[in-house]
């Protein structure tokens, strides 16, 4: 079947004979070629390629643009430990690529399956295949499952990750949660760097923790950790001591959280001096670009792909732009403010490179709010811009949240996150 | 599920066959004017790209202050004044601090020239 805003896409796009243009295109000596539709696809419509997909259709109206998102509905990750908590709702999370597609560009609902660099193609689950002048690679992550001996891909239908826009995956976690008798023990395993949103575990820790301080006081959360520190620690800290006392506790690599093994049938996870035996397990892998990287051959052994900071143009394929958590951006964090950010830089450079001229150099903001209980919320942010082919912070920029303020600063917070994830996704999806 | 015939490579292949047969200038004099019109406004200066998430170009959140319509002045007193400290702030003083007095003077005039 073909999805509406596919068939309602072809009329316009045959309207403006999208085809045509970027297949005359390729004949046209450079002079005129300058005024065709040059081919511009993105795979991955999250909060990066979707917002590429945005700003290139505001740039040039000549692109032929299309977007190739494997889900019908993208679940954003961010505020989604709100539905743990009980704060939002899934549906909060929740967006479709109607007003994309009604904005100019072509939405197709498919899995890129390969990409042939030297033939500027890539292949759909469906069989068709895209040219394209200029490729955008923005697929988010990809879970290690094969990193802790016991989890799986399988697994995940037992012990979820819900750390992909995959919505089906919070929403079981959510109802694991609810089905949970009050005096049980959940369990989050928590990642190495890098990794997509820094301080989501804990966020995700002290929402759940909301939700059972609420509704089932005698159950418990620990964080098993693979790492000795993590970003806003002491403010995670102080606020769980104020919020979530003798409710909560966070177990680092060297005090035992590394997780050596899980047993899914006995529910136990062992780590490497004890065992402990959940209700509930939140296990969240360690992580890579997503696998069309690899198949383009812009991720390099890390796993993530290395750009130029300027044009967001692969390393190691030329015309291939990445964006987004996939990307090795530096100093820059893993996250939805800045994904969009680069989505939209990208997509200046893009129109720039198109045209023969000199692409500007970029300026990004990341601020990322994370919320701790409702009324209180706690931010990182920062300002970046590249040195020397590598993202760093702006010298004197940037930080967290001041470690004593009062409540009314925190609940300034939390309405700020709010009103960007409002803002922002209106921006991108609306 | 397939794709609409016009972005699979079938139709790509006989569309670039037709258009061989067509003499570079009348295949453009063929397509509609709004294919190659040129964008219509210049697109926004880097700066700026950083801070509509927040501060869209118009409309946007009763929580957020909002930056589209104000004047250029306003904007890089308010930004000077969070970077100095001078103004109380919940994120802008972090933010403010990674722009320069230049880079300050284009976002207000790109903001100032939204309505
Ligand atoms: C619990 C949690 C809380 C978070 N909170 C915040 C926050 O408060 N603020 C913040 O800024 N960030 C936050 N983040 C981080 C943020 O979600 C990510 O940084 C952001 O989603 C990255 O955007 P992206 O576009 O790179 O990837 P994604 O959002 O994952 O989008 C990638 C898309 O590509 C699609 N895709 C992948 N491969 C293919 C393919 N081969 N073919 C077709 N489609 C494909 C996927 O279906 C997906 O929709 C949070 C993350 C989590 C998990």
């Amino acid at each position: 079947m073909i999805p509406p805003m596919i068939e309602a896409q072809k009329n316009r796009r045959e309207i403006l004979g999208g085809a045509a243009g970027a297949a005359a295109a390729t004949l046209w000596p450079r002079a005129i070629r300058a005024q065709a539709a040059p081919r511009i696809v993105i795979v991955g419509g999250g909060f990066a390629g979707a917002s590429c997909a945005r700003a290139l259709r505001e740039a040039d109206a000549r692109l032929a643009i299309t977007l190739v998102e494997a889900q019908h509905t993208y679940t954003a990750p961010p505020l989604s430990n709100g539905v743990l908590g009980g704060t939002r709702t899934l549906a909060q999370q929740q967006f479709g690529y109607d007003k994309i597609a009604a904005a100019g560009i072509t939405v197709a609902i498919a899995t890129a399956t390969t990409v042939d660099a030297q033939a500027h193609s890539v292949t759909l689950s469906t069989g068709d295949k895209l040219r394209y002048d200029r490729l955008v690679v923005a697929p988010g992550i990809a879970l290690r499952f094969d990193a802790i001996p016991g989890y799986s891909a399988a697994a995940a239908a037992q012990l979820p990750h819900a750390w992909t826009s995959d919505g089906t995956q919070i929403d079981l976690l959510r109802r694991q949660l609810e089905a949970m008798d009050d005096g049980g023990l959940v369990a989050i395993v928590a990642p190495v760097n890098p990794s997509r949103c820094p301080p989501g575990p804990y966020e995700r820790a002290s929402m759940i923790a909301h939700y059972l301080k609420t509704k089932k006081p005698r159950s418990k959360v620990v964080i098993l950790d693979s790492k000795d520190t993590f970003t806003m620690q002491e403010l995670f800290l102080k606020a769980w001591k104020e919020l979530y006392p003798g409710l909560l506790e966070w177990k680092s690599l060297s005090s035992g959280g590394n997780v050596a093994s899980i047993d899914i049938a006995k529910k136990t996870i062992e780590t490497d001096f004890d065992n402990y035996t959940f209700a509930v397990a939140n296990v969240i892998p360690p992580q890579i670009a997503g696998p069309i990287a690899k198949l383009a051959g812009v991720a390099d052994r890390t796993g993530w792909c290395p750009i130029d900071p300027v044009t967001f143009e692969s390393l190691q394929q030329k015309n291939i732009h990445v964006i987004g958590d996939a990307a090795l951006a530096g100093a820059m964090p893993k996250s939805a403010f800045a994904g969009s950010v680069e989505g939209k830089l990208c997509a200046a450079a893009i129109a720039a490179l198109l045209v023969d001229k000199k692409p500007a150099v970029p300026k990004l903001v990341s601020n990322c709010y994370s919320v701790v209980a409702p009324d209180y919320a706690i931010s990182i942010a920062g300002v970046y811009h590249p040195v020397n082919g590598e993202y760093v912070d702006v010298e004197g920029s940037g930080g967290v949240s001041p470690l004593d303020a009062p409540a009314a600063l925190r609940a300034q917070e939390a309405k700020f996150a709010d009103a960007w994830f409002r803002t922002n996704t209106a921006e991108i999806f609306g | 599920m397939r794709l609409p015939p016009h972005i699979g490579e079938g139709i790509t292949q006989t569309l670039i066959m037709r258009t061989k047969r067509l003499l570079p200038a009348l295949a453009l004099a063929l397509m509609p004017a709004n294919v190659i019109a040129a964008p219509a406004a210049p697109p926004p200066p880097p700066g700026v790209a950083a801070c509509t998430g927040c501060h869209p170009k118009s409309g946007g959140d009763a929580a957020i202050p909002q930056l589209a319509g104000h004047s250029a002045d306003d904007i890089i007193a308010a930004m000077k004044a969070f970077r100095s400290g001078t103004r109380p702030a919940t994120v802008m003083d972090r933010i403010a601090k990674g722009f320069s007095d230049d880079e300050i003077r284009v976002i207000a005039a790109w903001y100032a020239a939204q309505k």
